[in-house]
């Protein structure tokens, strides 16, 4: 009991007194998720809005490819994006493998089908002659759709916040393509993982708290939104 | 001189969906500043009909004339569209707040902000709810719902406003309110609309004309007394609120009227026909009268007919009393007549109704002509 204690005592210092360490690494992990998770926003939202209001054959197909890409093993993405960067991979010109840039390669990867397929539900779950009463105000098809996304912000922000949930929280592919570089390319997770492994329990729990925190906030806020109700 | 053309006027207009024929309208004319209704059960084709002339559907045949020009060829769709509002069952409202709702329309128009301001404030005031206004919508009741709808539509200032059952899912007192106060704001802005309900008395109430629909298709268009008076066929008859239908057949004829032989019973009617020739005989409960003793007829033209109450049903404010004559008769009676005449089940009575009253629909006519 006497290691979880000291543990927790150690890592609420290391919080408070803003150590170097975990604080770069903490801010690493929201730069790169950050990122990631709003370059998922412009792909994810654009086609998942694309897919929910166009009929054409095989959408059924792009629908479950979409669902299933959102819970995309981080792990086989992390290959994938490695094998893509090796210096005799298709991209390995770039040079970037083991770099940030990498990671945020990989995690938007994994993001940007949650993004897609909870824009695709919220479109969807709009009530179907909404568009009709859009289009009744006049309204072009540019600006229906616009309104549209506008009617779904809330739904679109669980999206955000479940596509920055699934990186932050993801730790096989930043490993893989990041390398967990110490002050380059190490973030929470990863430098969670090494801790542990080398014993330091109190790094550890410390950077495990931020990750706890970072995900009670996101829930607060998903639960916010789930509690709306929408208007008549 | 010409008559000036009608607002708008479709000809040969036809929707087809999965193969199937479900919009097929030969011709259907709507003069500027008047109110047509559709009535019709549900699945006739009121909202395909609606969202086709809203061009929210495609038709896939017809012409269609706006103003007297051609809409798929010389308006833009867009402009087009631009002069139509419409309001559905569900107000359909956005989430935000009352103001923004009912400004939506103007704001899509690129209308600036003094003139939004002043058209949203108008029609709130209009229909009753300047107090809403930075309400948010998630938070009005189903009334002001509506309300909010509609002042979202009229804001516009549409040309043409179409209404797809707007006070359907509404409780009687709010609708009744509702409908009061959009017939006022519909006559004072002198609003060309057209709209949709299965509910014959908004209809009767609301329009100026009425369409009947079934299965696709308009089977009459009136004046309402038109409509409910001499409706056209047996399906229209009872849509409107016809309770008796007696199929018959001519037997003697005489100067301006004729006897028909109904169930064994005959019975006298005003109208030109043959003998021999097959007739319906449409009868409206309220110009049934009843009477506890058969009373001596001083006019020939009475049907006087013994009968035996089978029913008696509460609607309302009056009853239902169905008789059986030797052919099934339906007569209205106030609860005072009732009380007075101390109807019940099971007694006979005397059940009598004018020749004038009854409205013949000739059954050799043929298929319709186009209405």
């Amino acid at each position: 009991m006497d290691l979880i204690f000291e543990g927790i005592l150690k890592a609420f210092h290391l919080i408070f007194t803003l150590d170097p360490e975990v604080l770069g690494i903490t801010l690493l992990s929201l730069q790169v998720s950050g990122t990631a998770t709003l370059i998922s926003l412009f792909i994810g939202i654009s086609i998942g809005t694309v897919v929910a209001l166009t009929e054409f054959p095989g959408r059924r197909l792009v629908v479950s490819l979409i669902n299933t890409g959102m819970g995309l093993p981080p792990v086989v993405v992390g290959l994938f994006v490695t094998i893509f960067l090796w210096r005799n991979g298709p991209l390995g010109f770039l040079g970037i493998l083991y770099t940030p840039a990498a990671m945020i390669i990989a995690q938007a990867v994994i993001a940007t089908p949650i993004v897609m397929g909870i824009t695709l539900a919220a479109i969807q779950a709009l009530p179907k002659k909404l568009r009709l009463q859009i289009l009744a105000l006049g309204a072009t098809r540019l600006q229906m759709v616009w309104i549209l996304v506008k009617e779904a912000r809330l739904p679109l922000l669980a999206g955000v916040m479940a596509g920055f949930g699934g990186v932050i929280s993801e730790v096989g592919a930043s490993i893989m393509v990041g390398g967990n570089i110490k002050g380059y390319s190490r973030v929470l997770t990863t430098a969670t993982v090494m801790e542990t492994s080398r014993g330091n329990f109190d790094v550890a729990i410390a950077l495990g708290i931020i990750l706890l925190l970072l995900a009670y906030f996101i829930n607060l806020v998903l639960t916010h939104i789930q509690q709306r109700e929408r208007p008549r | 001189m010409t008559a000036p053309a009608p607002l708008l006027a479709v000809r040969e207009l036809r929707v087809r969906r999965g193969g199937a024929l479900v919009l097929d309208i030969s011709s259907l004319t709507v003069e500027e500043g008047t109110i047509l209704s559709l009535i019709g059960p549900n699945g006739a084709g009121k909202t395909t009909l609606m969202q086709t002339l809203a061009c929210l559907i495609k038709p896939h045949g017809g012409e269609f004339f706006f103003k007297g020009e051609n809409v798929f060829s010389s308006h833009g769709l867009l402009q087009y569209r631009r002069m139509l509002a419409m309001v559905f069952q569900e107000p359909l409202l956005f989430d935000t707040t009352v103001f923004q709702n009912v400004a939506s329309g103007l704001k899509i128009r690129g209308m600036n902000g003094s003139e939004i301001e002043k058209r949203v404030g108008q029609n709130l005031q209009r229909f009753g709810i300047p107090h809403l206004s930075e309400r948010s919508a998630r938070k009005l009741s189903g009334g002001e719902a509506q309300r909010v709808a509609l002042a979202r539509a009229m804001a516009i200032q549409p040309d043409l406003l179409f209404l797809d059952e707007p006070f359907a899912s509404l409780d009687p007192p709010t609708r009744e309110s509702l409908m009061e106060d959009l017939e006022k704001i519909l006559r004072q802005t002198t609003t060309t609309t057209i709209f949709a309900t299965h509910d014959r008395m908004e209809a009767l109430r609301l329009s100026d004309r009425i369409a009947v629909m079934n299965e696709g298709r308009i089977l009459q268009v009136g004046p309402p007394d038109e409509v409910m008076n001499q409706p056209r066929d047996e399906f229209i008859a009872s849509f409107v609120g016809v309770e008796t239908i007696l199929t018959g057949r001519v037997v003697r004829k005489g100067r301006g009227s004729f006897v028909a032989s109904i169930e064994g019973q005959e019975v006298e009617a005003v109208g030109e026909v043959e003998i021999g020739e097959p007739v319906v005989f449409c009868i409206r409960p309220e110009n049934v009268t009843l009477a506890v003793s058969p009373r001596q007829e001083t006019t020939s033209a009475r049907n006087v007919f013994p009968a035996r109450i089978t029913k008696i049903v509460l609607l309302g404010l009056y009853y239902k009393v169905h008789l059986d004559c030797g052919f099934p008769l339906v007569a209205y009676v106030t609860g005072h007549s009732l009380e007075n005449l101390s109807l019940q089940e099971g007694q006979n009575v005397s059940a009598s109704f004018k020749a004038t009253a009854i409205h013949v629909i000739r059954k050799t006519r043929g298929p319709h002509p186009p209405p």
